[in-house]
C-alpha cells in the first residue's frame, strides 16, 4: 500500500565499473526488475546509497542501449564518494529518470554543434551516441570538448573514435598542459575553439553543457557568430534533491530545474537572472 | 474513495450552504469535544495556550481549547508535512532492502482560522498536483478540519488584505462565536456525520445565519495592518521590482536564520537525510523542513552556491510567495497570518511592509 511513494528507489545492480580518472568512474547499472530505464538523452536519475543519501546524476548512455545504463560519477560529495567505494555486483537505489531531456525529434535534419566543458560531456555523451546511432537523421555533427588538463579527459577511447569518423568534426582543448603530460590538440579555454569551426547559423543548433562559469562565455562567443538565441540549448546543474518538483532546492526564479529542465532552450532562461 | 472529500468541497463551493448550519450551546460544544477525545478513534488536537503564546497540540480535555486565540506559533500544516518525517526504512542485513513508510495518525483538528484553512488548500494543490506525494496526501485525507472564525486579530496579521480573513470552504466544520452559542457551518459529509454522531445541536434560524454573515463581513476590517493596494496586483508588482534596491537594503540585516520559512504555513521546502541506527543494521530516510533563506539551500556538492547572496535569498522568498507559486499554481502563497513578521528578529520579514514599500517606490 505504500508502494505509491514517489521517494521509494528501485533496486539496481552495478554490472561494471570503469575507472576513468582519479575522480571519475563510469558505472554500468541494471535495474533488478529487468525493465529498461527508459530515459531520454539529457535526463537524470537520483542514485541512493542507503545510509548515505541520494544524489542527482545525469545518465551518460544512449537510450538505444536499453539493458543497462551508464552513470559517469565524479566523487565530490557524500553519495558520490560512497559510490566510488562500491564494487561490481553491489546494489544501489535508482529513482527516475527525471526531467526534460534533449528533444531528439526536433534536432532531426539539423546541424548540431556540441560544446562540452569538463563533466559536461557526461549528459551530452548520451545525446552524441544517440545521434551516431541514428546518424542519417541528423546533418553535420561538430563536437567541441574541453577540460582543464589532458589527464581529465573522459571517455578517451570513445572520443578518439568520434574523431576518426568521417561524418564528424571533433575539436579538443585543455586549459593548460601540466609538465609531463602530452597534448597534440588546442590549448586554451573552450571558447577558443568556437572561432575555429565553421557553421551555418540558420541550420545549426548548439548544445552546451559545462560548469556554471562556462555558459556566459560560450553564449557570448556564439552570439558573436550571430547564432540566434533559440538555436542554443543548454543543460543546467542545480541541487535537484527530490527530482519531483517539491523540495524547492533546484528552483531558478519560478522554474524547477528537476521538472522544467535540466535541458532548456536559451530563450526560456536568458531573462532569468539566477539562471546563468 | 478519499477523493470524495475534495468533490464535497467543490460541490459545497458551488451550492453554498448545501450542508446547512447548526447551533450548539457552548457547554454542549465542550461536551462534544470531550466526547470526541474519549470516544473517537482519531486523535483530537486543538489550539492551546503555552506561556503567552498559542500552539496546536493534543487535547486532553475540552477546557484546554482556546478558540479566542489570535494566531498560533505554527500552523496546523505541521501535522501534514511534519518538521521531521520518515519516508523510507532500510535494512543493511539483506542485499538491498528499502520500504516506503507513511506514518499516518488520523486527526480531528479544532480551531483552525480561515487563513490557515486556505494555506492547507494551497498545500493540497502543491502535493496533489503532478507527482502526488502520498506522505502528505494520506495524512491530509485522514484528518477532519474544524475551523473557527477569528475572534481576536493578531497585531502582525493582514489576512483581510489577502482575501484570507474568512473562507467558505476547505473545512469540515466551521465555528462562529455568537454569545453563548457557536454557529456551526457544515462543509462536508464527514463534518455532517461527526455532528450527527457526537453533538447535541439545534437548527440555525435565519437570524443566526445573518449574524454569522455579519461577523464574517466585519472581520476583514478589524485588521490594523492592510496592504495599500489590491493583492491581485502582487504578481505584477513583484515582477517589476525584481531589481529593486529594497532587497539588498533589507537583506543587509538578514540573519539567514530561516525563521520566516519555518513558521510559514505555505513554506514546504524540505531536505532529505539518511539516519542509520547505531546497530548499523537498519536506518531511516527522513525529510526535514528546510528554508530558502538558509545559506546552503541552493549549494551543490561541487561547492557552487546558486543563491549565495543574502539579498538573492531574501528576494526569492517574496518572489516565491507573490509570483513564482502564483505562476505555477494560480494562488498567492501568502495568507497574511503575520507569523514571519513576528518571528523575524531584525524585523525585515513582514510581507505587508515589504509589499507596501514596493508599491510606494513605484508610485
Amino acid at each position: 500500500m505504500n508502494n505509491d511513494s514517489i521517494y521509494l528507489p528501485r533496486a539496481a545492480t552495478i554490472k561494471n565499473i570503469n575507472r576513468f580518472t582519479e575522480l571519475e568512474n563510469l558505472f554500468e547499472i541494471t535495474l533488478d526488475d529487468g525493465n529498461p530505464l527508459g530515459h531520454k538523452p539529457g535526463q537524470f536519475v537520483e542514485v541512493s546509497i542507503m545510509g548515505i543519501g541520494e544524489a542527482p546524476i545525469s545518465v551518460s548512455s544512449s537510450p538505444t542501449q536499453s539493458q543497462t545504463f551508464e552513470l559517469c560519477v565524479r566523487r565530490v560529495g557524500n553519495v558520490t564518494n560512497a559510490m566510488h567505494r562500491l564494487k561490481k555486483g553491489d546494489k544501489v537505489g535508482i529513482r527516475g529518470p527525471f526531467g526534460i531531456g534533449f528533444d531528439t525529434e526536433f534536432l532531426k535534419d539539423k546541424d548540431i554543434l556540441f560544446i562540452c566543458g569538463g563533466l559536461g560531456i557526461v549528459p551530452l555523451r548520451s545525446l552524441i551516441n544517440y545521434v551516431f546511432e541514428h546518424r542519417a537523421d541528423y546533418r553535420k555533427v561538430t563536437i567541441l570538448y574541453g577540460c582543464k588538463a589532458p589527464h581529465e579527459l573522459l571517455f578517451t577511447n570513445e572520443v578518439t573514435a568520434w574523431g576518426q569518423r568521417k561524418d564528424t568534426e571533433l575539436h579538443l582543448t585543455v586549459d593548460a598542459v601540466p609538465e609531463g603530460e602530452h597534448w597534440n590538440y588546442n590549448v586554451g579555454v573552450i571558447t577558443t575553439l568556437i572561432p575555429k569551426v565553421d557553421f551555418d547559423i540558420n541550420t545549426t543548433y548548439a548544445v552546451v553543457c559545462g560548469p556554471p562559469i562556462m555558459y556566459k562565455f560560450v553564449i557570448k562567443s556564439l552570439k558573436e557568430r550571430d547564432l540566434p538565441d533559440d538555436h542554443i540549448i543548454l543543460s543546467l546543474e542545480r541541487r535537484m534533491k527530490c527530482g519531483v518538483g517539491k523540495c524547492g532546492h533546484c528552483q531558478i526564479n519560478g522554474i524547477y530545474v528537476c521538472q522544467d529542465g535540466p535541458v532548456f532552450n536559451y530563450t526560456e532562461i536568458k531573462d532569468l537572472q539566477e539562471a546563468l | 474513495m478519499q477523493e470524495d472529500k475534495y468533490a464535497d468541497a467543490a460541490k459545497h463551493d458551488k451550492n453554498k450552504g448545501g450542508f446547512g448550519m447548526k447551533l450548539v450551546k457552548k457547554d454542549d460544544f465542550l461536551n462534544f469535544v470531550n466526547t470526541l477525545i474519549k470516544n473517537d478513534s482519531r486523535t483530537v488536537v486543538g489550539v492551546k495556550s503555552k506561556r503567552n503564546k498559542f500552539i496546536y497540540d493534543t487535547l486532553n480535555s475540552a477546557d484546554e481549547l482556546r478558540l479566542e486565540y489570535d494566531v498560533t506559533m505554527l500552523s496546523p500544516n505541521k501535522y501534514f508535512l511534519p518538521p521531521t518525517e520518515t519516508l523510507l526504512r532500510y535494512d543493511f542485513t539483506g542485499k538491498f532492502s528499502v520500504q516506503a513508510v507513511n506514518e499516518v495518525t488520523p486527526l480531528i483538528i479544532i480551531g483552525i482560522h480561515p487563513y490557515d484553512l486556505i494555506a492547507i488548500e494551497q498545500m493540497d494543490k502543491v502535493f496533489k498536483d503532478s507527482n502526488p506525494d502520498y506522505n502528505y496526501i494520506r495524512k491530509r485525507e485522514a484528518s477532519i478540519l474544524i475551523g473557527t472564525n477569528i475572534q481576536n486579530v493578531s497585531s502582525y496579521a493582514f489576512s483581510g488584505s489577502m482575501g484570507a480573513a474568512t473562507t467558505d470552504r476547505g473545512f469540515d466544520l466551521m465555528l462562529t462565536n455568537i454569545g453563548d452559542k457557536y454557529a456551526i457551518e457544515i462543509g462536508s459529509i464527514k463534518g455532517k456525520n461527526l455532528i450527527e454522531k457526537y453533538a447535541k445541536v439545534s437548527e440555525a434560524d435565519n437570524d443566526t445565519t445573518r449574524e454569522v454573515q455579519r461577523i464574517k463581513t466585519e472581520i476583514g476590517s478589524k485588521f490594523e495592518k492592510q496592504l495599500n493596494f489590491s493583492s491581485e496586483e502582487l504578481p505584477k508588482l513583484l515582477e517589476e521590482n525584481y531589481d529593486n534596491e529594497l532587497w539588498e537594503k533589507n537583506a543587509q540585516k538578514c540573519l539567514s536564520c530561516g525563521s520566516c520559512n519555518f513558521v510559514c504555513p505555505t513554506c514546504y521546502c524540505f531536505d532529505v537525510q539518511d539516519i542509520t541506527e547505531l546497530n548499523l543494521k537498519t536506518g531511516e530516510r527522513i525529510r526535514t523542513w528546510d528554508g530558502c533563506l538558509l545559506e546552503d539551500f541552493a549549494k551543490v556538492a561541487t561547492g557552487e552556491n546558486f543563491r549565495k547572496d543574502r539579498a538573492a535569498r531574501y528576494r526569492h522568498r517574496f518572489m516565491r510567495k507573490g509570483k513564482y507559486l502564483y505562476d505555477k499554481f494560480g494562488f498567492i502563497a501568502c495568507i497574511g497570518c503575520g507569523r514571519c513578521a513576528s518571528s523575524c528578529l531584525p524585523d525585515i520579514a513582514d510581507p505587508c511592509k515589504v509589499f507596501n514599500s514596493l508599491k510606494e517606490v513605484i508610485e
